[in-house]
């Protein structure tokens, strides 16, 4: 069978978000010579949880990290809300984003890193409210109610003085969790979360992510190499290879009946 | 030859002990100088805007590529044409200060460049502002290490005030030199001033040696700590 032309499904999700959260437009990300992210069109709804995978060099990183201003896309246009997120229009033109129009539309994004980036030099509790506190301007008092809520939902409201060195690695990840939910995001990214972590610890941090999926209100992207987990979190799963979303769709029909070759032939190395 | 006159010492040992303080005060102002100007260096040289990068590394090479005792002199004797005329004290303290934050540039590029990238993506993620960021984030990881080679400097600073005696500032060698010159035995003098010398530095290497031993305890403890856990969780 012929692989499917990936311009068909990316017609069909246009259709099903008319209004997206964020917008992928034309999108195209190079380092020096090398194309890691090739004309990429992709939505987002509100309160959609999309789950991101493909080969390692597929560009899945690298997508999400464009949407967190860690990298910058070197054509296209990504919307938030229906606004651009490293442009600013001028006079009907688009132009490069200053850092204070940067800071206003990052303010709507979280992320939770592989490598949980935990701030080493200060406790759980302060690695929680230190943005709250100085980036949202609450009062120590209130961040620290809140942030100590999102703790407990995670499942470390004992570990509140503990430095991020004295924990292990599940439950650092748990802390960049509670850490990112804490500013109250309306789309949070997950980059191969569990990746870094030894496996016994992988179900607990995807248990606490399950959960807050549960919750509904906030869009999450996911990148992951756990199959099953996406499988079972995720309202649509994209797969990336060569810096295009090759095949997205419903997580059931991804996994069951993937239609291009390429899908296939990964989904079966994975399974393998 | 001269012989040792422990009489002559104990008549010249409190002039050269009261200019000890004008060492003591201008290795102090001198060095807080090279600490707050290394750091703006070091933040500088980090600019995304190229140019500056440029001017920075270009003027901290030339800086280090000179002699201290040449820009002192630049300083006190030539700055006068131009209309900026210094007392020796401040010329001295601010040629030497300039030309030791240079080196405590590199030492906080060294601090500074040891802190993950993560730590910087994390700081953007949960939107902190640009001095925020050094602020909060990267700096309090970025000084704790490298506090034993900033105190190394503060004892090479210390050793390097004499030159000022070169523009006239009385601090300990000038005192001795104008003792010694008035009674024409420079013995006791410049003994007293390498003793007074070696009675500072010593110890203060000795404090710093020390201090470096417990800050890499304090973080390969954290290590141990880490393992240990993991150890449990296994």
């Amino acid at each position: 069978m012929l692989a499917v032309r990936t311009e068909e499904f990316i017609g069909k999700n246009a259709v099903e978000t008319a209004n997206p959260l964020v917008a992928y437009k034309k999108v195209s990300k190079a380092f020096g010579e090398v194309k890691v992210i090739r004309d990429l069109d992709f939505n987002v709804s509100p309160g959609e949880k999309v789950a991101i995978i493909g080969p390692s060099g597929s560009g899945k990183t690298t997508l999400i990290r464009l949407l967190m201003t860690l990298e910058e896309p070197t054509s296209g246009v990504i919307e938030i809300n229906g606004e651009p997120l490293w442009h600013k229009e001028v006079k009907g033109k688009l132009v490069k984003a200053d850092e204070k129009h940067l800071h206003k539309m990052r303010g709507q994004i979280g992320m939770v890193f592989q490598q949980f980036n935990l701030f080493p030099h200060m406790t759980v509790l302060r690695n929680c409210t230190e943005a709250p506190v100085n980036v949202l301007g609450m009062s120590r008092k209130e961040a620290e109610e809140r942030a100590k809520a999102m703790l407990a939902k995670v499942g470390l409201e004992n570990k509140l003085d503990s430095y991020p060195a004295q924990l292990s690695g599940g439950q650092q990840q748990r802390v960049a969790i509670a850490r990112a939910l804490v500013m109250r995001p309306k789309v949070m990214l997950f980059d191969e979360p569990t990746s870094a972590l030894d496996p016994e610890l992988v179900g607990e941090v995807l248990d606490v992510i399950r959960e807050i999926a549960e919750e509904g209100e906030m869009a999450m992207i996911l990148v992951t190499h756990e199959m099953e987990f996406a499988k079972d979190v995720a309202d649509r799963i994209v797969f990336t290879d060569g810096g295009k979303i090759v095949e997205q769709g419903d997580p059931k029909e991804i996994f069951e009946n993937p239609k291009s070759e390429r899908l296939q032939s990964f989904l079966k190395r994975m399974r393998s | 030859m001269s012989i040792w006159s422990w009489s002559y010492t104990f008549e010249v040992f409190p002039i050269i002990f009261d200019a000890l303080w004008i060492t003591l005060a201008a290795t102090i102002t001198a060095y807080v100088l090279a600490m707050v100007l290394g750091l703006v260096l070091a933040i500088l040289r980090r600019s995304a805007f190229k140019p500056l990068t440029w001017i920075v590394i270009g003027l901290s090479e030339f800086i280090r590529a000179t002699p201290p005792l040449v820009q002192l002199f630049f300083v006190f004797y030539v700055l006068p044409f131009y209309g900026i005329s210094l007392s020796p004290f401040v010329a001295g303290t601010l040629a030497l200060g300039v030309h030791y934050s240079t080196y405590c540039a590199e030492i906080y590029r060294s601090g500074i460049d040891s802190v993950p990238r993560g730590q910087w993506e994390a700081a953007t993620s949960l939107n902190f502002s640009s001095t925020q960021k050094w602020r909060k984030i990267i700096l309090p990881q970025a000084i704790p290490p490298i506090i034993p080679m900033l105190g190394n400097y503060l004892i090479s600073m210390f050793k390097d005030t004499p030159i000022l005696s070169a523009i006239t500032v009385v601090e300990t060698l000038q005192a001795a030199k104008i003792a010694g010159s008035a009674s024409f035995r420079y013995l006791e003098p410049f003994t007293i001033v390498g003793v007074l010398f070696l009675l500072l530095s010593y110890p203060s290497a000795l404090l710093i040696k020390k201090l470096e031993v417990k800050l890499n305890r304090r973080s390969l403890g954290k290590k141990d700590k880490k393992l240990k856990e993991k150890g449990v969780a296994a």
